[in-house]
Formats: C-alpha cells, structure tokens, sequence
C-alpha cells in the first residue's frame, strides 16, 4: 500500500494538504495537523506532497501498486 | 517502520533553521519544492547550478539551498546573474525574484537581460505585493487594492511582467500558480532547459498581506481562487478582453528563437581577442 509520512515537527498547519487531497484521505488531527484516516482511498498522486510549503509530507508508492496504473491496492 | 526521508533533504543546508521563515501556507515554499525536484530530476550536480536572488521573502529562497547561491541587493539579481554567465557560461544560472525585486525597483534590469537574451532561467514569484516590508502596494498589485501603502486603494495600473518580458524579447515565457503545481514543475523544466533568456511568472499567495488585502483569509482560499481564475492559453484565445478581465492566463506565453548574448560574446571573444 501507498505511504503517506507526515513530520509533525516541520508541519505548520496550514491545511493545503486536506483542502486539496483529491480523496480526502487526509484529515485535521485535534492540533490541525493532516493525519490518515482511511490509507486505502489514498491513490498516492503525490498532489499533497508537492502542494505542502513546508516538506513535511512524503508520498511513497507501493512498487505493486505502479504496475496497476493507480488504482487502489486492495 | 521508519519514516521515508523527503527528496528535498538532499538539497538543503544542515546549517540552516527548519521549518523555514516563511509564514505557514506561503506559495515560495511550493515553488521552492517544485524548483528543486525539476532540478534533482534533470540530474544538474550541486556545483553547476547558480541561485541569484535579489531582497524579498521570495528572495530568502536561495539561503536555504546548498547550491552555489547569491543573495544579491534589491532589485539586482539580474546584474549578478549577467556577470556570473559571463564569466563562465558553463553554469546554469537561475534568479529568484520577488514581483517588487523584479518590476519595481528591478524593472530595468528585467527588460534589459530580456532584450539581451542573456541565458539565464528567471522566475518572479508574483504575490502582488511587497511581502517582506509589510504589504506595501507592487508594481503587480491590482487596481483599487487597499494595501499598506494604499490605505484608500491602489491608483496605479497593475504592470503584466509576462508580457512586458516577453515584449522586452524574452525567448520562453510561462505562467502559472503554485495551485497548478504539475503545470509549474513542466515550466520550471522546459525553462531550464531553454537557451536563451526564460521567464517563468509564478503566482503564489502571500497569506499575511496580499490574502488580507483581497479578504482571502486562509492559504486554502488563496489557493483555490488560483484554481478558480485561472485560464488556459488555448482557452485565452477565444475568449474577449472583458471576459480575460480579472483572470490570469496560465501556460506556455513564448517559445521563440533569437540570438543568444552570451554565445555571441564567446564567438567574439574567441575570434577577436583570441581569448
Ligand atoms: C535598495 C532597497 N530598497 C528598498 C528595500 C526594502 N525592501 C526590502 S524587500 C522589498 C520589497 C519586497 O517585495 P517583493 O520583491 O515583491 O518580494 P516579496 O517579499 O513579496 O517576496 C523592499 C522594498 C531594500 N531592501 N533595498
Ligand atoms: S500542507 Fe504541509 S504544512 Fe500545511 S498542513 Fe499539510 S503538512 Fe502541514
Ligand atoms: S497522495 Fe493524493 S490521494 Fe494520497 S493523500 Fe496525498 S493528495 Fe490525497
Ligand atoms: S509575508 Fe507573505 S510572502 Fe512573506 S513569508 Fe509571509 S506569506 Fe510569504
Ligand atoms: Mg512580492
């Protein structure tokens, strides 16, 4: 499955990334900060990663995952 | 499992403060992140690339890279950028500029290093708005804005630095918003790899003044008004100036040929003074 880290340290809670995420599979936590609810819905476009100000999101793409033109793993 | 480290981290300065200085949600960190993945994915080293910036928010950009980076004065990117080329024109040299560093008080530099056609890859991060100083009006921002220094609204005209370059002589110009990021890194790599003087405009919110000013309150609202009015160059050309009015056109502006000042030089110097 695609992998989504978020650094809490560097994160400054702007809200771009859930405002934009093409899915919403990232949500605010209880301190504004993106979080995951539901990893599955993630398609991993990287839109979240490259729309973040801060570099405090990596989008990591299952290999298996590519091989499938960017449907959801199940 | 442990966390994956981001592509960024190999760029930037370990002696330097993170999260960087700018406000949460500003638009210089996208373009920043755009800049250097298109970098990383040509594959320039570290050592044939030139950041030159002039004196802005937009401008701190170049601190936080381990290029070979210039932070020059205001306004004058351009100047540093000329000199470097010339002096070794094997460097891919790149300016970052503010939309004051570039019309305002940069203005003539901008139209001159066009006219040249100096190769050098500029891209002006257009807030509409002197950031650093506090919100004063810029040379982009728009007609009846209330800024810091236009408490009744702005007077003056909004200048169109795309088309001033590319009136200027630019031979490849582009715009777009750090919303269109996809759009953005395509711009950022055909300029770099385009001989001649390139522009890429980048229209990127500046939360604390320019946001306020157009009473956007958030990065996301900002953001989405980006996606909102922005249109396409082939969609641009149907449609009239009263419908373009308010809108900003986004894509590939110029794609041209002309000669190259730099090469010239070379030719010359090699011919003439058999250097
Ligand atoms: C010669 C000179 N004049 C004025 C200033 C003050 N000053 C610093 S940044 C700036 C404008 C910044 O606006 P812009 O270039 O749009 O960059 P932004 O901060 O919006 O990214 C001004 C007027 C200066 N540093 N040097
Ligand atoms: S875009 Fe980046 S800084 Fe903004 S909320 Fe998301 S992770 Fe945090
Ligand atoms: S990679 Fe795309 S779908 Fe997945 S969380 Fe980020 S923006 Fe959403
Ligand atoms: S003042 Fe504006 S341009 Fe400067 S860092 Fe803050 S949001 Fe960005
Ligand atoms: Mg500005």
């Amino acid at each position: 499955m695609t992998r989504v880290d978020i650094y809490r340290g560097w994160c400054k809670k702007c809200g771009i990334c859930i405002a934009f995420c093409p899915k919403e599979t990232l949500v605010a936590d209880k301190d504004s900060v993106p979080t995951i609810t539901d990893l599955e819905s993630c398609t991993g476009c990287r839109l979240c990663e490259m729309r973040c100000p801060d570099f405090a999101i990596v989008v990591t793409k299952d290999e298996k995952q590519k091989t499938k033109s960017g449907s959801a793993a199940g | 499992m442990k966390e994956s480290s981001h592509f960024v981290h190999k760029y930037l300065r370990s002696s330097k403060r993170f999260p960087h200085i700018w406000c949460a949600g500003c638009g210089i960190g996208i373009f920043m992140q755009a800049l250097i993945r298109v970098i990383d994915k040509i594959g320039y080293s570290k050592d044939e690339v030139v950041l030159v910036s002039g004196i802005g928010c937009s401008s701190r950009l170049p601190v936080y890279v381990d290029f070979n980076t210039l932070h020059a004065t205001h306004g004058r990117a351009l100047t540093f950028a000329t000199g470097v080329k010339l002096a070794n024109p094997r460097l891919k040299v790149i300016t970052i500029m503010g939309d004051g560093d570039a019309a305002s008080i940069g203005g003539n530099h901008l139209i001159h290093a066009a006219r040249r056609n100096v190769e050098i890859v500029s891209f002006v991060i257009n807030n509409q708005v002197y950031g650093m100083t506090g919100g004063q009006s810029s040379p982009t921002t728009p007609y009846g804005l209330k800024t810091t220094s236009a408490p009744y609204g702005n007077l003056e005209a909004p200048f169109d630095i795309s088309r001033l370059v590319e009136a200027a002589g630019a031979v490849f110009v582009g715009r777009t918003t750090v919303y269109h990021t996809p759009q953005l890194e395509r711009l950022i790599e055909k300029s770099l790899k385009k001989d001649g003087f390139s522009m890429v405009e980048v229209l990127a919110q500046c939360v604390t003044y320019s946001g306020r000013w157009m009473g956007l309150a958030s990065p996301v609202e900002m953001m989405a008004w980006q996606r909102d009015n922005a249109i396409t160059v082939e969609k641009a050309a149907e449609m009239n100036e009263t419908e373009l009015a308010g809108k900003v056109v986004i894509g590939v502006l110029v794609d041209r040929e002309r000669p190259i000042y730099d090469k010239e030089y070379g030719k010359l110097a090699r011919e003439k003074l058999k250097v």
